[in-house]
């Protein structure tokens, strides 16, 4: 009797592991995938950072002389910011003195009392700022690290939108078929039949300038894609085995849709997400350089492209590779990783 | 095919309607009152009313709705709210800038993005490859806006190579003089994502069977690639060049906004920046009648192409 006791503390059955667990593992060991993720994370902190006023919070603060030159090239002659310095000397010239004429003129003596009671506190602007200063003499880097958290924001926000748009539709879709299918067919007809940018630029005309209404917009142009390939996975499930078992036990239609189905096409979705996290990136950063995009009390890396224009013909070359390097290394990033993400989470695929 | 050709353009129908439908509801709806837009800061209620009844947004929406719907098959948009200009004026004298940038740019960017991605293809999995490919998603990621900015400033400003911007009456000065920076730039930028998706679609060509069975019977190796491989290759490249097609009308807005073309991406953007509701109701309308064309188009040449694929 005594023998059969030790079987019952035998060691537990191995669990087997699931879907994530594996795609971790196989992603770990994708060694330019976990950097892409490393370059990705650092750039979410900053922009929780700066969302949170821990970094760049006094961005719009004119520190330096216009258009500053970077700490680097501390030496540079900077024309631009010795011709404003010029022309406030100019402007604090003594005026023409009409003392004799003027009949306020008794009271001359009155207002310089009382303007020398106001307290004018002259703020000595630096010279150099560490990557330049822009037309108003405001920190270049702190711009785009601000920028950063506008663009990221607009980008990641748009983006989940666009995807529970696309998700919830194409479950739908998928889901019911027939009439719900053939009404949505229609409705992604209409969307796609229009050029992608035409489209945006429709939303754009009729809706008011705002940083909401840019991921509004976003997000009601873009979920086509996602649409397209959660309905096909959802026909694809819906007359697998586990769903009918799940029919059987009773799972209601929302409950398969949803907790059943959902899961399984995860990894889809998570992949459609990133990826369009990306492209709506480049999407706000170009319309806000046209003007439609973040309102001009707001930075973007956009609006900071659309200043740099004008800034590299007379030599200031700082906003432009500061906002460009930006973009550039987070997209290169995010594409990279978006790429690993789907080899990790679909292994068939390689 | 006469019978599919017919069943497609029937299809178009309610899908054309929904584009209708979808513009109009942006457009009289969402878009509100265009009048308290046009009358300006200094107006009063007549003037509003006035510009309204002009307008006719005073109408009953189902009314407007059938203005709407007779203005597309009449082609006859009106005229623009901010210059007075007959919208299908507008439309017929802006294409044809786009279209000399464009057109080019899209020969261009197609022929050199096929030849590149066979070559790559072939030496897949090689430093050479491998180099290609980092260079190309690097490219990828800088922003249209700085090659542009940065492109202008090179050769336009600092080499002088090329005007930095401008537009002329004629024809040739145009594609000559104006036309070749913004097409460079277009085809610098174009080039780095379609080599990537051509490569892929040529690596699933060159693993198939027809491939090792052609090299064994000894066929040189230009004429598998250039003839089995390319061939083959070239049903999903028509299905991307496709997609891309319509957009050439829209052309490359960002181009023609930083180089002054008079074209009708420019006008686009000037009329969403102005409210000119008409023009962009008119682009849009037009565009996606021209896309539903351009897929039909596409979808027939499959058969020239390949003559496996059988119409349903």
């Amino acid at each position: 009797m005594s023998a059969v006791l030790p079987n019952n503390a035998a060691p537990a059955v191995q669990e087997s592991p699931g879907l994530w667990t594996l795609a971790w593992r196989r992603l770990r060991q994708d060694r330019v995938g976990m950097v892409c993720l490393v370059v990705v994370v650092v750039y979410l902190a900053m922009m929780v950072a700066s969302f949170a006023g821990l970094v760049a919070g006094d961005w719009n603060k004119e520190r330096g002389v216009s258009y500053a030159n970077p700490s680097f090239l501390a030496g540079a002659e900077n024309l631009e910011a010795r011709e404003v310095t010029n022309r406030d000397g100019e402007s604090r010239a003594k005026p023409v003195d009409l003392s004799d004429i003027d009949p306020l003129a008794p009271r001359y003596k009155e207002w310089e009392e009382r303007a020398a009671k106001i307290a004018v506190t002259e703020v000595k602007r630096s010279e150099t700022l560490p990557f330049g200063g822009d037309k108003w003499g405001r920190d270049v880097l702190k711009k785009a690290v601000k920028g950063a958290e506008i663009s990221i924001f607009v980008g990641l926000t748009a983006a989940f939108f666009a995807t529970l748009i696309g998700t919830v539709l194409g479950a739908l879709a998928g889901y019911w078929g027939g009439r719900v299918n053939d009404f949505l067919e229609w409705f992604y007809n209409i969307f796609t039949s229009i050029p992608y940018i035409l489209l945006i630029l429709a939303f754009a005309a009729v809706f008011k300038r705002g940083l909401d209404t840019i991921i509004v917009i976003l997000a009601l142009t873009g979920w086509t894609g996602i649409y397209r390939l959660v309905r096909a996975e959802y026909i694809k499930h819906c007359g697998r085995e586990y769903v009918k078992a799940a029919q059987a036990i009773g799972a209601s239609h929302a409950s398969r849709m949803f907790v059943h189905i959902l899961p399984n096409a995860s990894h889809v979705i998570l992949v459609q997400l990133s990826q369009h996290v990306v492209s709506f990136i480049k999407a706000e950063v170009i319309l806000s350089f046209l003007g439609l995009g973040v309102p001009v009390d707001l930075v973007s890396w956009g609006t900071m492209l659309a200043e740099a224009q004008n800034e590299l013909v007379i030599g200031k070359w700082w906003q432009l590779v500061a906002a460009g390097a930006g973009m550039a290394v987070l997209v290169t990033a995010f594409s990279m990783l978006t790429d690993s993400l789907r080899d990790a989470l679909d292994p068939k695929l390689k | 095919m006469t019978a599919y050709v017919v069943r497609r353009l029937w299809q178009m129908i309610p899908t054309l309607a929904g584009v209708i439908l979808l513009i109009f509801f942006l457009f009289n709806w969402v878009g509100g009152d265009p009048a308290q837009v046009l009358a300006g800061k200094i107006s009063n209620p007549e003037q509003i009313a006035n510009i309204r009844k002009q307008l006719g947004v005073d109408q009953p929406y189902w009314y407007q709705l059938l203005v709407f719907v007779k203005q597309v098959f009449t082609f006859d948009f009106g005229r623009s709210w901010s210059t007075n200009e007959e919208v299908s004026r507008i439309l017929m004298t802006r294409v044809g800038p786009t279209l000399t940038i464009m057109v080019p740019v899209m020969l261009i960017e197609t022929s050199l993005s096929v030849l590149f991605a066979i070559m790559v293809a072939y030496v897949r999995g090689s430093l050479t490859d491998r180099a290609i490919m980092v260079i190309c998603t690097t490219a990828m990621s800088i922003s249209f806006l700085v090659y542009i900015i940065f492109g202008q400033w090179l050769f336009g400003f600092i080499l002088g190579w090329f005007p930095v911007q401008g537009w002329s009456e004629s024809y040739w000065k145009n594609l000559l003089t104006y036309a070749p920076l913004p097409i460079l730039l277009a085809v610098a930028v174009g080039v780095a994502p379609q080599l990537r998706l051509y490569r892929s679609f040529f690596l699933e060509e060159i693993n198939q069977d027809y491939v090792r069975t052609a090299r064994a019977k000894g066929l040189p190796e230009k004429k598998v690639m250039l003839k089995h491989v390319l061939r083959n290759a070239l049903i999903p490249i028509l299905t991307n060049v496709g997609i891309y097609l319509p957009g050439l009308f829209v052309g490359s807005f960002l181009l023609e906004v930083f180089f002054s073309v008079p074209g009708l991406g420019r006008e686009i953007v000037t009329a969403v920046n102005r409210s000119d509701f008409p023009v962009i109701k008119a682009v849009t309308v037009y565009l996606a009648v021209l896309t539903m064309v351009v897929n039909l188009l596409v979808d027939v040449m499959y058969k020239f192409v390949d003559p496996r694929v059988s119409f349903k």
